[in-house]
């Protein structure tokens, strides 16, 4: 279990970099796809199926087609890729690079000090996430969805179609 | 591991394989039946191996693969196509022994998800063709497949709600005594609609519209790779025929046959009248297709959530 | 919603109604006397060719796919050859409207495929039937002013005996 976690794990991080590294932008989104995948498999390795199942529907299924559905509509060229290669110099990303590995250090430092847990996780089922959701976490449901509702009504504000002389 | 028995995770995909390819034939004479034809009815009995010569055909036509494409993509897309729709097949419990992975307490999840990614299949043929027309098909599949996957969803709470699982065995046997299309005809009515949008099927086969698109999003593919396009949407067929017996059918469970043998007769007559839909009606104007989604599909699937929940809540009261 | 719903349910009435489609090889369709299909070089009911090569069907042809050269012999004129290329035939029956001695007739048969498409070139020979095709009893020489071996001036149908100049009679 543990072999198959770190796998999946390692899948996430090349992923990640593929990510960053594509010229081509549907090359990248189709990384951070396998990214999410990864993730998804992380979660469910960790027992909490729920989790990973939304990962894949929610993240990996909709909202990544969706960035390729603009990128189709943006109908990028080669002069976007020669932007791309000049924005992936070294100059450019050596001083991110090397503050993230400091956290990134930093991280994993903080996890191998502090004590282990031991034993199998139990499982999360979808009752006990939903039973979270609405017990405990309600007010921050609430908060999201006033968000979401905001988007909504935003979404519709400037997509409505305008008749002219109004 | 052991527990998963190796014979079954390499019998199912073939047998579905098979079945697809068969149902090509099926709906092929059943096309001819309902439009006063014979349909192919020379090769074999009946016209049986059809489906075996048009095999052979495009294994040997000329896999080309145009020089303005994104060559990797362009491969990868039929294949992820075929893959979601093969990996879908594991969740769904064709008998009491409930399939290779029936246990999946977020079964139903799993093949939703499933559905979700093999909305790239179509998308990415589309814009790794690199082609008008392409384009236009994978746009359309993008913003159709990704809105009835909504209305799938939500249409399926019902069902969850009452099961109170997201296992598919569970909700099987939470159908003994009632099956869900009564309680949830809306629901089913949801699905069903969803279902034949999400596998691109006509009458919502706007992402191919030959007429308007030429082939939409797989123009541009020929040879094997646009027969595992091809089937891949059979398989697709399959897999929500076998969704809708499992959901809202009873799955396997029926008297004295056989619970493998009611499952398939059930999942054959939904495959038939998937095949009438087919035959019968015409093909809605993109801005319908997209307003009986949103106008109509929507409330209507949130309805049936509220009143699914009410019911549920009452009689927990009562 | 009524009406989606009646449609499936007509269209599944379909399943029981008659074919429309033939099962060609094994049962054949009903063709008429008139059906534009193969066409043939018919004979007088004498039996001699029909056909006087005066090139009307070649010229009438859209596709040019009929090509002739004439010939006399005893002051009958024939075709010397007769060609006409089926790859190019479009069965529009043309040529035998323009055919004035009814030689060139349009028959209905059309189970003409060939593997090579050369074969598809007709001669003479191929087309030359040893009937009269759609009309038994005529002739092209029994009706017209021309003089044949058997045949003077004159003494065609409805022909009435030359007259004689040399006379100063009524």
């Amino acid at each position: 279990m543990n072999t198959l976690a770190l796998f999946s794990g390692a899948v996430t991080l090349l992923g990640a970099i593929m990510v960053i590294t594509r010229q081509v932008a549907v090359h990248a989104v189709l990384y951070l796809v396998v990214t999410l995948l990864g993730l998804a498999t992380v979660f469910a390795l960790l027992g909490a199926p729920f989790a990973a199942a939304l990962e894949v529907i929610i993240y990996a299924g909709a909202i990544m087609v969706l960035f390729v559905f603009v990128i189709m509509m943006l109908n990028l060229g080669q002069s976007d890729r020669e932007r791309e290669k000049e924005w992936l110099r070294p100059r450019i990303w050596l001083g991110p690079a090397l503050l993230s590995i400091l956290l990134c250090a930093e991280l994993i430092y903080s996890v191998s000090s502090s004590p282990q847990q031991e034993g199998p996780l139990a499982p999360l089922s979808a009752r006990d996430v939903g039973l979270s959701l609405f017990g405990p976490y309600v007010l921050m449901v609430e908060l999201v969805s006033f968000l979401l509702l905001a988007g909504l009504i935003t979404a519709f504000h400037i997509g409505r179609h305008r008749t002219e002389g109004r | 591991m052991s527990q998963i028995p190796f014979l079954a995770i390499v019998l199912t995909p073939l047998v579905i394989l098979a079945l697809a390819t068969l149902l090509t034939w099926v709906e092929r004479r059943l096309l001819g039946l309902w439009q006063d034809r014979h349909g192919p009815n020379r090769v074999g009995p009946g016209g049986l191996f059809q489906a075996v010569a048009d095999g052979i055909k495009i294994l040997f036509k000329q896999d080309w693969i145009p020089p303005f494409a994104d060559k990797a993509i362009f491969v990868l897309a039929p294949t992820i196509g075929m893959m979601t729709v093969l990996l879908s097949f594991g969740a769904i419990p064709f008998t009491a022994w409930s399939g290779i992975v029936g246990t999946l307490n977020v079964g139903l999840l799993f093949i939703l998800g499933m559905m979700g990614l093999g909305v790239y299949a179509v998308v990415l043929a589309g814009w790794a063709s690199n082609s008008k027309y392409a384009l236009l098909g994978g746009m359309r599949a993008a913003a159709q497949m990704i809105s009835y996957e909504v209305f799938m969803g939500l249409s399926l709470l019902g069902v969850v709600m009452i099961a109170g699982s997201f296992n598919l065995h569970d909700i099987v046997m939470a159908q003994t005594h009632c099956w869900f299309i009564l309680p949830q005809c809306l629901g089913f009515l949801v699905f069903l609609l969803a279902g034949i949008a999400e596998t691109h099927r006509l009458p919502f086969d706007l992402p191919e519209g030959e007429n308007e698109l030429g082939a939409g999003f797989h123009t541009e593919y020929s040879g094997m790779k646009f027969g595992m396009f091809f089937i891949a949407e059979y398989a697709g067929i399959i897999l929500i025929s076998s969704l809708v017996t499992t959901l809202y059918l009873g799955g396997w469970q029926g008297p004295l046959l056989p619970a493998a043998l009611w499952f398939l007769l059930k999942t054959t007559s939904v495959v038939i009248f998937f095949i009438l839909l087919r035959a019968a009606l015409p093909r809605p104007r993109y801005d319908q297709l997209m307003a009986l989604g949103w106008k109509i599909l929507l409330p209507l699937s949130l309805l049936n959530v509220t009143a699914t929940g009410t019911v549920l809540m009452l009689r927990a009261a009562g | 919603m009524l009406n989606t719903v009646r449609t499936l349910f007509l269209t599944f009435l379909h399943a029981f109604q008659r074919r429309a489609t033939v099962q060609y090889p094994e049962e054949h369709p009903y063709l008429p006397p008139r059906y534009r299909g193969r066409i043939i070089l018919s004979r007088d009911p004498d039996g001699m060719e029909r056909c006087v090569a005066c090139n009307l069907c070649a010229v009438a042809c859209p596709v040019d796919c009929i090509s002739l050269q004439k010939t006399e012999e005893n002051g009958r004129w024939y075709p010397e050859f007769f060609r006409i290329n089926f790859s190019r035939c479009i069965f529009c029956g043309f040529c035998e409207e323009a055919c004035p001695t009814y030689a060139i007739q349009l028959t209905p048969d059309f189970e003409m495929s060939e593997y090579a498409r050369p074969n598809l070139v007709y001669e003479k020979e191929d087309l030359l039937i040893s009937g009269t095709g759609k009309y038994p009893d005529y002739s092209f020489y029994h009706v017209a002013g021309v003089t044949i071996p058997g045949k003077d001036r004159g003494e065609a149908k409805r022909e009435r005996p030359p007259v004689d100049l040399h006379t100063l009679l009524p």
